[in-house]
């Protein structure tokens, strides 16, 4: 395929100067004095003059076929500006290449309850929402096809029909080593089904995007995105408008967690909205429509066995899983290959196969949320660990010990491991939570468990083939003293704007208050391919390093040449450039800059990352590679109330391994934040829609935050979250993610609580009252023996 | 439409609105002070949150007719020239802003609660806000932000108490 350039530049884990001065540091982020007073700029809050306001016509059925749509009675109404619909852009789209079966509104079908149907701007909301009801479709209802497991057997009509695989969206099976005979000589073989529900992201922030077209033609789109570089390509091909003729910006962005990261029919309609109106255009989602909008977690069922020898070494893993795509294929792709390649570490096992289906449905679209595609099937790996261990009678920690792949090492399925934190991990929580005088030990129906995983820093797979960089930055030195950075990156809340800084700061010897960062505005940053699979620290990171260093040995120069030393001899510090071996030599950096820009004129740098060849050699095999990994050890501790059946989660202890810190307190925030929203997941959280013959078949059951039951603070456990740096030679001084990896244990390690206090093996989600209460009675009634409890959930 | 003549963060406020119109829309939407956010219009999420005559309100759930002669007070209005409150300065020390989408609202429910009840616990601190909800940071931050400006609080009455300038 593609030979890429090589612009791999990793910079190695040490301070530039000696000893860091801003990594490491329990810093303020650089942008939350804006938010803090109410000042930042979200996406809904940008008003501009004449503005219209767009709102959707939506599909009432799950399937039907469209014969005619008329719009004139829409059009007629008073304060109506422009109405669309499908047949003006046909042009059909996905977010990766090879799956592109959306359009920006139905052309001839409908494939969900609330599918995009036609899209109307108006003066205002109230108007925009009048006329939709204006809008007259003949659809020819077709039979909804809502069980994965039917439609993988019955398609006609397929969903999507031309499809040759019927209803199949992506099937993958790949074998390394030799599962059956490996199987077949286990001392322990543990098999059972495993199930995930389906979850949404649910940010604060519903999706908003504000379209505007110049006099001469050019098109401006805010968007609440977490890929702007996607959405601009896409632009570009469904309008049929050269890419330099729109400019995509990302304002502050109210939460993500993946669910940002499609290019959207909002984004488009906008766009052709504004056109056909001459005035800009915004469509603000109401927080129903997000729950339709969705690409949440995908529904799982899973089918696992697993195998150890008598010592507790893992000699197998074979897993078949049916994913529950929704109705397009969003990153289903990625998904799909993720649900496998993802599992080999930190446990290691010679032979391992995994065979996935993902299947479309009628319901709305699953794709990428936090942990993308190994959120599911860790949960199911993680339980069977456990049991294997019980069967051993083996502590659980112990045996992840005993099965810990080492640093620098190949897993099964081909992908490189650098740095590996994960025994640090399993001492951290194993210290921290009381383990020893807890595990077994704890009053009746009070448990702990534990469960394992790991993470990639981005992925070596580019979501379009190209020879281009994965990340790229400039970064301007002005003669006030002030750095400015320029990053494609897209601050979701993580806080990579904070971290763009940091960097840049540290290779300069700048205070945090001399460095500012422009984010997200393709007309004046390079591009960075967005916030995704948790590539930003580890790539933007090395292409802000890579351009402050460029800088800093100019600046280093012309100091060098002032104080008559060699360049090598400038320290840069705290807002001072000085001489090493004598301090009171120095100058400010403002001064220091003013030196470099007269020897060396205007002062910029750009800075780029790709990554490293990475991956097995075999389709697929860069799917899931990685320049490096994170680990992650989560403990819970949980009560089980034996009467209803509802399980209190006490607390969580996670650690881990993001590599450097390059901000402590950020990093704790994600791993807080991440498992505080996988445990949403174990109990409360559904993203479900009605089935079988009603008037409500297809719609989603609890579409507001109440009746989805988010968390609030009465239902988030306690969380310690405790750090691990194994330091990468690939990340950025070492450092590698936090944002995704800190999700995935918090579901098994509860699971495995759950056993601890009361004997059963919950492995269907969510665990409800319902279903624990069923599974104790199915326990008590086969006797106290500890035996698994098969089918009560 | 009618006209509403109301305070808002200290200054005379006169704004014309539609009738059916909510405090919500009519801060951001005609008072410009997009500070206090929509996350759900119908009072699920709390980060609509502002304070009328001193107590939290869900301004997504208040008509706006209903603030007529009233004192509202958004996050923009916390702040003065003094500089940040000290909700504010604690919410960023302690890495509680995230997103923040929710924290104009997290906020206001906090500085009602420091102000009544300095002395709140963390278990008073959840009830406090639980009506608030919060997707990044599962609520841990923000409560070590609470717990900090409650403690701030209680030194700057003491200061005040013992005389102190």
């Amino acid at each position: 395929m593609n030979e890429r350039k090589s612009i791999n530049r990793t910079h190695g884990p040490d301070a530039p100067f000696g000893e860091f001065s801003r990594v490491g540091k329990r810093a303020r982020k650089v942008d939350s004095m804006a938010v803090a007073t109410g000042q930042a700029m979200y996406t809904d809050d940008i008003q501009l003059p004449r503005m219209l306001h767009g709102k959707f016509l939506r599909s009432p059925h799950a399937h039907a076929r469209i014969r005619s749509i008329d719009t004139s009675r829409a059009e007629a109404l008073p304060g109506v500006h422009a109405v669309v619909t499908g047949s003006e852009l046909p042009v059909a789209y996905g977010v990766i290449p090879w799956t592109e079966d959306e359009t920006a509104l139905a052309v001839d079908k409908v494939r969900f309850v609330g599918d995009e149907v036609a899209a109307v701007a108006a003066i205002d909301e109230d108007t925009a929402s009048a006329a939709v009801r204006l809008i007259d479709v003949d659809y020819e209802v077709l039979e909804p096809y809502f069980d994965p497991q039917d439609a993988l057997v019955h398609h006609e009509p397929a969903i999507h029909e031309g499809n040759r695989k019927g209803n199949i969206s992506k099937h993958v099976l790949l074998e390394f080593g030799g599962v059956d005979e490996a199987m077949a000589a286990s001392e322990v073989l543990i098999e059972d089904d495993y199930a995930f529900h389906g979850t949404a992201h649910a940010p604060i922030e519903p999706h908003c995007a504000i379209a505007r077209w110049s006099g001469d033609g050019v098109l401006t789109l805010w968007s609440s995105t977490q890929i702007p570089h996607y959405v601009h390509r896409l632009l570009a091909s469904v309008l049929g408008l050269p890419a330099h003729r729109i400019r995509v910006i990302q304002p502050y962005l109210g939460g993500a967690f993946g669910g940002k990261s499609d290019p959207f029919s909002h984004e488009f309609c906008v766009a052709l909205l504004a056109k056909k109106a001459g005035r800009p255009v915004k469509m603000l989602l109401t927080r129903e429509e997000t729950f339709y909008t969705h690409r949440g977690r995908h529904p799982m069922q899973m089918h696992f066995r697993t195998g150890c020898d008598a010592k507790g070494r893992i000699t197998a893993v074979d897993s078949k899983i049916l994913i529950d795509g929704g109705s397009y294929s969003s990153f289903g792709l990625v998904t799909t290959y993720y649900s496998g390649q993802l599992l080999c570490g930190p446990s290691d096992f010679p032979n391992y196969r995994f065979d996935s289906t993902r299947v479309f449905t009628n319901k709305p679209p699953c794709g990428p949320k936090r942990g993308h595609g190994s959120v599911q099937p860790r949960f199911a790996l993680e339980i069977q660990l456990d049991r294997m261990a019980t069967q051993l009678g083996l502590d659980p920690i112990e045996f992840r010990r005993i099965n810990c792949q080492s640093e620098n090492t190949q897993t099964v399925n081909g992908q490189t491991v650098t740095s590996n934190g994960f025994l640090q991990c399993l001492d951290a929580v194993e210290e921290a939570s009381g383990w020893k005088k807890k595990r077994g030990k704890l009053p009746p129906n009070r448990g702990i468990g534990i469960a394992g995983s790991m993470y990639i820093s981005g992925t070596n797979y580019c979501v379009y083939p190209n020879d281009m960089p994965q990340a790229g930055i400039l970064v301007k030195l002005d003669r006030s003293g002030l750095a400015t950075v320029f990053t494609g990156t897209s601050d979701i809340g993580q806080g990579c704007t904070s971290v763009m800084a940091t960097l840049v700061a540290e290779e300069l010897g700048l205070r945090l208050d001399q460095v500012r960062v422009v984010t997200s505005d393709s007309d004046l940053c390079p591009v960075d391919l967005g916030a995704y699979s948790s590539r930003i620290t580890l790539m933007a990171g090395n292409a802000a390093v890579d351009a402050g260093r460029k800088l800093r040995k100019q600046v280093q120069e012309a100091v060098a040449e002032k104080l008559e030393i060699a360049p090598g001899q400038v320290m840069l510090a705290d807002g001072f450039a000085f001489d090493r071996e004598d301090g009171d030599r120095r100058f400010t950096t403002q001064e220091a800059f003013q030196f470099a820009e007269a020897k060396f004129e205007t002062l910029s740098a750009s800075g780029s990352y790709n990554t490293p060849e990475r991956g097995g050699d075999y389709r697929g095999g860069t799917i899931g590679a990685s320049p490096a990994y994170s680990f992650t050890a989560h403990v819970a501790e949980v009560e089980v109330d034996p009467e209803t059946g509802d399980v209190h989660v006490h607390k969580l202890w996670i650690a881990h391994d993001c590599g450097r810190a390059i901000s402590p307190v950020q990093v704790e925030g994600q791993i807080e934040g991440s498992t505080y929203m996988g445990v949403a997941e174990v109990q409360l959280e559904h993203h479900e829609v009605y089935t079988g013959e009603t008037a409500e078949a297809g719609l989603h059951m609890r579409p507001s935050l109440l009746e989805y039951t988010l968390p609030t603070t009465l239902d988030t456990p306690e969380l310690e979250a405790l750090i691990v740096e194994s330091i990468d030679p690939e990340g950025p001084y070492g450092a590698k993610e936090a944002g995704e990896g800190p999700l995935h244990g918090s579901l098994p390690a509860v699971a495995n609580a759950i056993y601890d206090a009361c004997g059963i093996w919950m492995t269907k989600l969510p665990f409800t009252p319902g279903k624990v209460l069923a599974a104790l009675k199915a326990h008590q009634a086969a006797g106290s023996s500890g035996a698994p409890n098969e089918g009560a959930n | 439409m009618r006209i509403l003549h109301f305070q808002l963060n200290g200054d005379d406020a006169e704004v014309a609105a539609p009738d059916h119109w909510t405090l919500l829309e009519v801060v951001r939407y005609r008072a410009g002070l997009t500070g206090s956010k929509q996350g759900c219009d119908k009072g699920d999420c709390g980060a609509c949150t502002v304070h009328v005559d001193g107590r939290s309100v869900l301004s997504c759930l208040t008509l706006a007719a209903d603030i007529d002669g009233r004192q509202v007070t958004t996050i923009e209005g916390l702040s003065n020239v003094d500089g940040l409150d000290v909700v504010q300065d604690c919410f960023d020390g302690a890495g509680a802003l995230q997103c923040g989408f929710c924290q104009p609202g997290m906020m206001m429910a906090a500085r009602q609660l420091v102000t009544e009840n300095p002395e709140a616990t963390r278990e008073e601190i959840k009830e406090a806000l639980a009506s608030n909800l919060c997707r990044c940071t599962g609520y841990t931050k923000i409560y070590q932000a609470v717990e900090e400006a409650c403690r701030r609080q209680r030194q700057c009455t003491t200061e005040r108490a013992g005389g102190a300038p």
